[in-house]
């Protein structure tokens, strides 16, 4: 069984708790003692219905301020894929929660209220999943109950976003009209709307094709650890423990270390389970080379006509998460792979106005929740790719050194040299 | 022709192996909780395998409250002895015996909260700045939300509003001294991956999770077994032998087993496939006492 990671996102109120709601309970995802516990924490605070919100609502802070304030995670499973549901609040100052929920998704579902059309927040979420890579964009209608199932108004929206969609990086677009509240093409095709000749959203979710999305071509290993055993029976054993980033290794491979640019080749690839031929994306496996060099933590391994690119200077998209407001100048910690470096942010090009995707030359600061471009040079040579082609590769994140926090999610850009 | 997708197992594995290695390369001292529950077992399958050929380069801790299952204590100490580990115990009793935490005078009251003191004097006392725990993200609403890599201060306290984001597979493992991180390799399994893992990998487990006869009796509509720490009271009905097993194991005391006849995992699988009571819900008093019972103890320094 396949796994597909996706994240959900839209406006307050537009439903989304009922959608996730229905698809956990229609695939038996929701317990009797769960429910009868939301059915009893509805009644005590006076909503007239069973409020399904109150299943993903996790934290006393969100119960009684009825927000949702963090990403949560969300487990069902069809006979066809296992599903892992990054569920991010709705509220307009979250980008960061969106950026977050992103990160480890393969396809994003938003939500728009039939009667409202895509809104601003709406544009902004599909930025972000766009900015993250994201290649399947799923825009659910919702509500079509209350517009009369009309076919005019679905088709009015989808322009509407068709015409927004063109400026952003996401090669998958589909539309679902639907009522979540009344199932129509959640799980079931709708009865109300047989216009639309397309897949309920669970239909989607379980056959779209996710497997090409990966980077099967380039071969990155970032080193871990190095295993040495002190035992009697390996004391001569050697291997460099890490999960594949990208691309396929294959036993008698040549390849090259990086930054001291080795030359050796693949001896063997082993796991607790035995030793393998070949390795892909994400498996974790010890590889192990036919010469004996000297590899740390934080070295990659890369095929010799196909390496990533090296230096300490690179541009990056940022999406800034901390109260304090980042200014160029600023010196930070960054965690890329497996290898950590100092970063000193030497500009900011321009801060992104992510309803509009103008870009705000003049800025003069990122702000909680802004995206921008920033140059940064880092004391250590970095191993990496464009974003786009490797998310594991481009991807990096910046801490505060004296508070140590998670201040930026950074995601590479070709260089521009 | 090779198609390159990994089962979702497998997927689940290499995550929880990467996180693990991550632990071991970038802190000076790890741990692992241990409590003979099936999750943990997982967890120390999981441990083995990050780490090999290389035996586990960090010991495991147990809390034993002292109202344990004896299966699961005889079994704690096979795993312990068969894959050569260094196991530390914290005991509930001995900080009840030195008057560092006072129990309830009930009778056979439980002693959840208290590991909590017991949890956190071991973990300082050994310094651990990383600890393993077997929480999974599908159990319980609190643990929905929590990070994979958590950050406790120093009083071991969890801070819902204060988390870092958690992007990609990247992890912030920076700390100040003192602070310590609860990590979670199986953030992303469900009840359901557990059991199907189990019966891929051939986990051992304590027997008790598989259908046997015993003595139980039913209190607030959940069935407890007869023994040391848990008598029935005469306001509870008469005590009667079933056929049953245990979906999750914590104390004697507030443990509740199901009536079953699964004695293999696929069995258990079938059975869990179809179950319409959450495994926490079905089982564990400790949960029920508030909405947000979980939430306070993890608050408190909780596992």
């Amino acid at each position: 069984m396949e796994l597909l990671r996706f994240a959900t996102a839209g406006s307050v109120d537009d439903g989304k708790s009922t959608l996730i709601g229905r698809l956990l309970f229609d695939s038996k995802q929701v317990f009797e003692d769960q429910l009868e516990a939301v059915e009893a924490s509805s009644l005590a605070r006076g909503d007239e219905y069973t409020n399904l919100a109150l299943l993903t609502d996790g934290l006393r802070a969100e119960r009684e301020q009825g927000i949702t304030i963090d990403v949560a995670y969300r487990y069902f499973a069809t006979p066809k894929r296992k599903f892992i549901i990054a569920d991010t609040p709705g509220h307009t100052q979250h980008t960061r929660n969106m950026v977050t929920g992103c990160s480890t998704a393969d396809l994003v579902v938003l939500l728009v209220d039939a009667r409202m059309g895509p809104t601003e927040q709406t544009r902004r979420h599909a930025t972000v999943a766009s900015l993250l890579g994201i290649r399947h964009l799923v825009l659910c209608i919702n509500k079509m109950d209350l517009v009369g199932w009309e076919r005019k108004r679905f088709e009015e929206i989808r322009r509407e976003f068709d015409d927004f969609a063109t400026r952003l990086q996401v090669t998958d677009l589909t539309y679902i009209p639907m009522s979540a509240l009344e199932g129509d093409n959640v799980v079931e095709r709708s009865r109300e709307m047989k216009w639309y000749d397309g897949p309920s959203l669970l239909h989607h979710l379980e056959e779209v094709h996710i497997s090409s999305d990966r980077n099967l071509i380039d071969f990155r290993f970032p080193v871990q650890r190095v295993v040495r055993p002190i035992s009697s029976e390996l004391h001569d054993f050697r291997g460099y423990a890490g999960q594949v980033a990208s691309g396929v290794v294959q036993v008698g491979d040549s390849v090259v270390v990086l930054p001291s640019g080795f030359s050796s080749s693949i001896e063997a690839i082993e796991t607790a389970d035995g030793p393998l031929n070949e390795a892909y994306p994400p498996m974790s496996v010890l590889l192990r080379l036919s010469d004996d060099l000297d590899i740390s933590r934080g070295d990659m391994l890369c095929r010799p006509h196909n390496q990533p690119s090296i230096g300490q200077d690179l541009s990056a998209m940022v999406c800034w998460m901390s109260e304090e407001p980042l200014q160029p100048g600023a010196k930070l910690w960054m965690k890329h792979t497996t290898r950590w470096a100092r970063a000193l942010v030497k500009g900011l090009q321009y801060r992104l106005d992510v309803n509009t995707l103008h870009r705000d030359q003049q800025a003069a600061e990122l702000v909680l929740n802004d995206i921008g471009r920033i140059d940064v040079r880092t004391t250590l040579p970095l191993f990496y790719d464009e974003y786009r082609l490797n998310r594991g590769t481009g991807s990096f994140v910046l801490v505060d050194d004296a508070t140590n926090a998670t201040v930026a999610a950074g995601m590479i850009l070709r260089p521009t040299t | 022709m090779t198609t390159y997708r990994l089962s979702h197992l497998d997927a689940l594995e290499a995550e929880a192996i990467h996180i693990i290695r991550e632990v071991v390369a970038e802190f000076e001292k790890p741990a692992l909780l241990f409590s003979g529950g099936k999750d943990s077992a997982v967890l120390l399958h999981l441990a083995v395998k990050a780490c090999w050929p290389q035996r586990l380069p960090f010991p495991v801790v147990h809390v034993d409250t002292g109202h344990n299952f004896p299966e699961v204590i005889a079994y704690r100490d096979r795993q312990v002895e068969t894959l050569g580990i260094r196991l530390l115990v914290g005991s509930v009793q001995e900080d009840i015996d030195r008057g560092h935490i006072v129990e309830h005078p009930t009778p056979g009251a439980t002693r959840n909260r208290l590991q909590i003191y017991t949890l956190l004097r071991v973990l300082e006392e050994g310094g651990y700045d990383a600890v393993f725990g077997g929480g999974r993200r599908d159990e319980e609403k609190a643990r929905a939300k929590e990070r994979i890599f958590s950050l406790r201060d120093e009083f071991g306290q969890w801070n819902p509003r204060t988390q870092r984001p958690e992007l990609w597979n990247i992890y912030n493992t920076r700390h100040r001294p003192g602070e310590h991180f609860r990590v979670f390799p199986l953030s992303n399994w469900t009840e359901l991956d557990i059991w199907q893992y189990v019966e891929q990998e051939a986990v051992p487990l304590p027997e008790i999770y598989f259908a046997h006869r015993r003595q139980v009796f039913k209190r607030g509509g959940m069935l407890l077994a007869v023994g040391p720490f848990s008598q029935p009271t005469p306001r509870d009905e008469a005590p009667f032998e079933a056929t049953v097993r245990y979906r999750t194991v914590g104390d004697m005391t507030c443990t509740a087993a199901i009536e079953s006849t699964a004695v293999t995992p696929i069995q258990v699988i079938k059975e869990t496939a179809v179950s319409r009571v959450s495994e926490r819900g079905a089982t564990r008093a400790d949960d029920r006492f508030s909405e947000a019972a979980m939430e306070d103890r993890k608050r408190e320094g909780y596992f």
